[in-house]
């Protein structure tokens, strides 16, 4: 992430420098407010979902549906704590329902139980992490939203298509991951 | 459809709760509290993030690339004119949006171009957003080959999604 970040602040500074300096202040402060303006909305989400989250887990449904997809958390990340399987369980089940980011709270608690305490990432972080960015969702809710909006004349068209194309890139990701993290064992951190 | 997912799955729920005799409310609120944590922490990565993506848009960075990288977005099968999309969306969910709904309006909500786009935006996730969000509670500062594989994974998807609504 640092190489990245650092990359694209060098690049897009030299840039601007070239074609108009003026706004390179202001543009920094946008993004700065557009994350702001996130975060606010985020936390009115994450309270809602982690509230919803808490009634979930005190009823003991945490436990059987990470019961039921035992076999599935097992085949994509091998032997994991009870924890993290309850949270990968949860993060499965609300990516596909497209809950958006009702997924977040369980993501982060989920990498918080699979950490190793090391700085470098495992292949079952990178597992889950792909499983997200992926996202096997089953609505697209939010686009088809603004298929709506736009005047479609069949905005649940896109549906069928959206499916097999976001199926495609998780198979391709899992796929990857499993070969990768048998390439790379030796340097797993213990 | 999906509209009604939420709110029966909702009331299925709290019904399951009270007859379990569990204190509803006390459980919505102990776990709302925990909200504040969850954003405090994520919320520097997030503005470093949005400062990024800012400045990689108004640089105008993000279109010489598009450009640059058009010929490998042809052999592939993805038509220029989404290039733009499929750039900015490793980057940025709502950035990702206002850039379809510019495809919206410029070729049309119901033409082929509008529906490749939509299936790309709705395939995935933004990588980079993700990634620095789900990591706030862990050490991990080195990604080793997760990024590449994310990058790889979404690429095959809007490879798939170009050429199904050709098809379709």
């Amino acid at each position: 992430m640092n190489a990245i970040w650092v990359t694209i602040m060098i690049v897009t500074m030299s840039l601007l420098l070239c074609q108009n300096p003026a706004v390179a202040f202001d543009s920094i402060f946008n993004g700065s407010t557009k994350a702001i303006e996130l975060g606010l909305k985020l936390w009115a989400i994450y309270a809602v979902w982690l509230g919803i989250l808490k009634i979930i887990e005190d009823t003991g449904l945490t436990k059987i549906i990470a019961k039921k997809s035992k076999k599935l958390i097992h085949f994509l990340f091998g032997t994991v704590s009870n924890e993290a399987e309850e949270q990968i369980a949860i993060n499965i089940t609300s990516n596909l329902l497209g809950m958006g980011n009702a997924c977040t709270p369980s993501g982060i608690q989920g990498m918080f139980y699979l950490d190793k305490k090391s700085k470098y990432i495992t292949s079952q972080m990178i597992m889950l992490l792909v499983l997200n960015v992926t996202s096997l969702q089953l609505f697209p809710t939010t686009v088809i939203g603004l298929r709506v909006a736009a005047g479609s004349s069949n905005p649940n068209s896109i549906i069928f298509p959206t499916l097999i194309a976001t199926t495609a890139s998780t198979v391709v990701g899992i796929i990857l991951c499993k070969i990768c993290s048998k390439l790379f064992r030796k340097r797993e951190p213990k | 459809m999906s509209n009604y997912i939420f709110p029966i799955l909702l009331i299925l729920l709290i019904v399951y709760s009270t007859i379990k005799k569990n204190n509803t409310y006390q459980s919505f609120v102990d776990g709302a509290k925990t909200s504040f944590d969850l954003v405090l922490t994520s919320l520097p990565y997030i503005v470093a993030i949005f400062v990024a993506i800012e400045v990689f848009q108004v640089s105008h960075l993000s279109a010489y690339l598009s450009t640059a990288l058009s010929p490998i977005f042809s052999f592939f099968g993805i038509p220029t004119q989404l290039a733009p999309l499929v750039l900015l969306k490793p980057f940025s969910g709502c950035g990702s949006l206002a850039v379809l709904q510019n495809i919206f309006s410029t070729y049309g909500v119901d033409s082929y171009l509008a529906r490749a786009g939509c299936a790309i935006a709705g395939s995935s996730e933004a990588i980079f957003y993700v990634t620095a969000v789900y990591f706030v509670k862990t050490k991990v500062t080195k990604f080793r080959y997760a990024i590449p594989i994310c990058i790889l994974a979404n690429f095959a998807g809007v490879i798939v999604a170009c050429l199904i609504c050709k098809i379709i």
